[in-house]
């Protein structure tokens, strides 16, 4: 039977139709729906873990002890993974190893676009690449066997044309897989350099045999067709050179690590002039050009960005196709992502705006504060770094400056990377003030539980980290609580927290206001009798625009949150009858 | 067929090019669909492609060569307007969401969109497809008062588009959905439109 998936869905069905059992994950766009779909079978035992690194040692774990594991995550999610990484690359697996890594060409949803076959090459572990969702599935199977023949993780890289297209999968059974004994063997586990220094051997072997492999494998396969072009191409950038160029021969890389030298040099020989066209960084180009051997890469397609047919067509052929140009789009005032009506984080950073702190930022939906009109950040690094970095404000300047200073960070966040920070300033003497911002879910990537919000994955009721009791037990002994909406109560425990010499940890609470069970959507709101003054323009909510001297309310958009009506000083916000 | 389906974050543009990329599985031809998920979704602009025909290899439509965009805002509309082929479609609803940089004043939005469409090379329809939303029982369906739109200008059986519908939506929802492709459909019919006889 053939079905429509998107490249996520295909990986999920892939692990489950190739046995695998236990899959783990930390959220990230665009790879999150894997794991969102892998759940839905109920033979794998699944998981979201606090953050990458403890999602693939929970991978590493079950390899280890017998079962197919399929770990996931974006492509800056492996920085935090790496070491693990790093280190089982020499020790290899027990039952294969999959890691699904997704990468994000044009920063669609990302602070980067690094690309993740630097880190394949790194760890010395191979790279397959599908280029639609029927290989999404098949590459599972294939790396899953990769894995266990070559004893060696493996990497699926994925990105966000692939993971977040559909197109058609024929679905087969599942392939039963029995768990495989539990590997007990520290002459392979245990990384002491005397161990670890024999198995560095073993992993350059493994190298040579994967070379061995590449050059074999039909996951690397050459459609010869008219010699004048030839096109060496992975992934994607494969469809969009398939669409301009359907003549040309191709040499399509499955495996695009390591690289299979004979098979390159035999197609580059056979056509007159060949292209490298892959979407980021010119690593088959750079490996290719390395061994003396002539292709044009980089010189014509772009380094930055994703790869689409118009770049392949005027990078290729000089040719560019004739459309609908028009003057009409130049002044289209652009459209960025906002924080929704209702959101929790709006009142937040009215306030910050409002007391002109400097704010150390963090990683979700909270971001778009940085904007105007909230414009209430200043900076947003990694996952986590907030805490650290508004420490690092007051190592730099001294307290005063701190006292002019918070960190912010998500509830996710917070347990993904961010506890570390807060144990660093209380055991270092620091005066910082955090603000968790706890809206109980994690937010952007479209909402996952997470160990705060005491739900696993499937919904099963789990024990809840208790933030308060957590800053305790790190040493924290100012600790308040407030709702996120309550901008009066706020506002004065924001000043007297970042007036207190020592550490604080204020957790705003509000549930995101497109959780399912969110009880905040009521009526929407209307203004009577605006005074024109323009303070309610000041919160950056879509759902009221300013035309005429007079603020609107937008029915359709507004979800009747009040927090509006807090900053009215006309009292003019009213429920609509 | 090559369709653009432009839209704000959160108005239900990834529903509405599942609908379509079922359909043409239904049809049983070779289909790609290309959403958007993440930051965008928060109500910035959003784009998806749906492609289908005997076999199709990229997921994204090439600027100048979409058949028909399907816009769930006016100026989302415009925004893409370069990604169709001269004589290609343009259906859009005529709601206006503003953006955040015209709340803020630092943009304006251009209230001469319907004029500027009219001097281009393409058809064009605008409907009132919020309204029609409401009236089928929900605002959220605004999607598919639009894919209602769609089905009335091409020459795909109409079951074929219900039946799509009742597969991508969840079960309790079908009935307010097909009322709502109903009333896309009906009124396809008495929409602006600066061209007779749209067959494609």
């Amino acid at each position: 039977m053939k079905n429509i998936l998107l490249g996520n869905e295909a990986v999920a069905r892939g692990a489950f139709e190739y046995g695998v059992t236990v899959a783990s994950a930390y959220p990230g766009t665009p790879s999150t729906e894997i794991t969102e779909n892998i759940k839905k079978y109920e033979s794998i035992n699944t998981e979201w873990s606090p953050n990458e690194k403890v999602a693939l040692e929970v991978g590493i774990g079950a390899s280890i002890a017998g079962a197919r594991t399929i770990v996931s995550m974006k492509h800056v999610g492996l920085n935090v993974a790496a070491d693990a990484l790093m280190s089982i690359s020499y020790p290899g697996v027990n039952a294969g190893l999959l890691l699904a890594v997704a990468d994000d060409p044009s920063q669609h949803s990302s602070q980067n676009e690094q690309d993740t076959r630097y880190f394949g090459m790194a760890a010395k572990v191979p790279i397959l690449e599908p280029s639609d969702s029927q290989e999404c599935k098949d590459f599972v199977g294939i790396g899953l066997e990769i894995s266990e023949t070559f004893d060696t993780p493996v990497i699926l890289r994925l990105n966000t044309r692939i993971s977040h297209s559909q197109s058609m999968v024929e679905l087969l059974d599942q392939v039963p897989f029995q768990l495989k004994e539990y590997d007990k063997n520290p002459n392979k586990y245990i990384v002491a350099p005397a161990v670890a220094k024999k198995r560095r051997v073993v992993a350059e072997e493994r190298l040579r045999k994967l070379e061995a492999l590449a050059e074999t494998t039909e996951l690397n396969t050459v459609e010869y067709q008219s010699r004048d072009i030839g096109i060496i191409t992975n992934g994607i950038a494969y469809q969009y050179s398939k669409e301009v160029l359907p003549e040309a021969s191709y040499l399509k890389l499955g495996l695009s690590y390591p690289l299979p030298r004979k098979k390159i040099t035999e197609f580059i020989r056979n056509c007159k002039t060949v292209y490298v066209i892959e979407e980021l960084e010119p690593i088959i180009e750079e490996k290719i050009k390395s061994w003396g051997l002539s292709v044009i890469g980089k010189d014509v397609i772009p380094v930055i960005g994703e790869l689409n047919q118009e770049i392949v067509r005027a990078a290729v052929l000089k040719e560019r196709i004739d459309g609908v140009t028009s003057e009409l789009t130049k002044d289209i005032p652009v459209r960025p992502p906002v924080l929704c009506p209702g959101c929790h984080h709006r009142g937040v950073f009215y306030v910050l705006n409002k007391l002109k702190l400097h704010v150390s930022g963090d990683i979700g939906c909270y971001t778009l504060a940085a904007f105007a009109p909230l414009s209430s950040m200043d900076t947003s690094i990694c996952m986590g770094a907030s805490i650290g970095m508004a420490f690092g404000f007051e190592k730099a300047r001294g307290k005063e400056f701190s006292k002019k200073t918070v960190a912010v960070i998500g509830d996710s966040t917070f347990v993904h990377s961010g506890i570390t920070g807060l144990i660093d300033v209380v055991y270092n003497q620091g005066n910082t003030t955090v603000i968790i911002l706890d809206n109980s879910t994690t937010a952007m990537t479209g909402h996952q539980d997470h160990p705060g919000t005491g739900c696993t994955i499937r919904g099963e009721k789990s024990q809840a980290v208790d933030f308060v009791a957590l800053a305790k037990a790190i040493g924290i002994k100012r600790i308040q609580t407030v709702d996120a909406h309550d901008i009066t109560e706020l506002e004065r425990i924001v000043i007297e927290e970042t007036q207190a010499e020592e550490p604080s940890v204020i957790i705003t609470k509000r549930p995101c206001v497109l959780l399912k069970n969110s009880s905040l959507i009521r009526k929407p709101l209307s203004i009577k009798e605006c005074k024109g003054c323009k303070a309610c323009m000041k919160i950056g909510c879509p759902a009221i625009s300013f035309s005429r001297s007079r603020a609107e309310i937008k029915k359709e958009l507004c979800v009747g949150c009040e927090l509006c009506t807090r900053i009215c000083k006309f009292d003019a916000i009213k429920k609509e009858a | 067929m090559n369709i653009l389906i432009s839209a704000v974050g959160g108005q239900g543009a990834v529903l509405a090019s599942r609908i379509l990329g079922k359909m043409a599985q239904n049809s049983g031809l070779d289909v790609k669909v290309s959403e958007v998920h993440g930051m965008s979704q928060r109500g910035g602009s959003v784009v998806t492609y749906v492609r289908f025909g005997e076999k199709i290899h990229s997921p994204i439509i090439e600027k100048g060569t979409a058949d028909i965009i399907l816009a769930f805002e006016m100026l989302e509309g415009a925004r893409y307007v370069e990604w169709l082929k001269p004589g290609g479609t343009l259906i859009t609803s005529s709601q206006r969401i503003d953006p955040m940089p015209v709340i803020t004043g630092a943009a304006e939005y251009p209230e001469d969109l319907e004029e500027r469409f009219q001097a281009l090379p393409i058809h064009y329809k605008i409907i009132d497809a919020l309204t029609f939303a409401k009236e089928a029982g929900n605002q959220k369906t605004v999607n598919v008062v639009l894919i209602g739109a769609l089905a009335a200008i091409t020459n795909i059986e109409e079951e074929k588009w219900r039946t799509a519908i009742k597969e991508a939506v969840q079960e309790k929802l079908v009935g307010i959905n097909l009322k709502a492709f109903e009333l896309g459909y009906e009124n396809s019919k008495s929409m602006k439109t600066n061209r007779k006889n749209n067959e494609i």
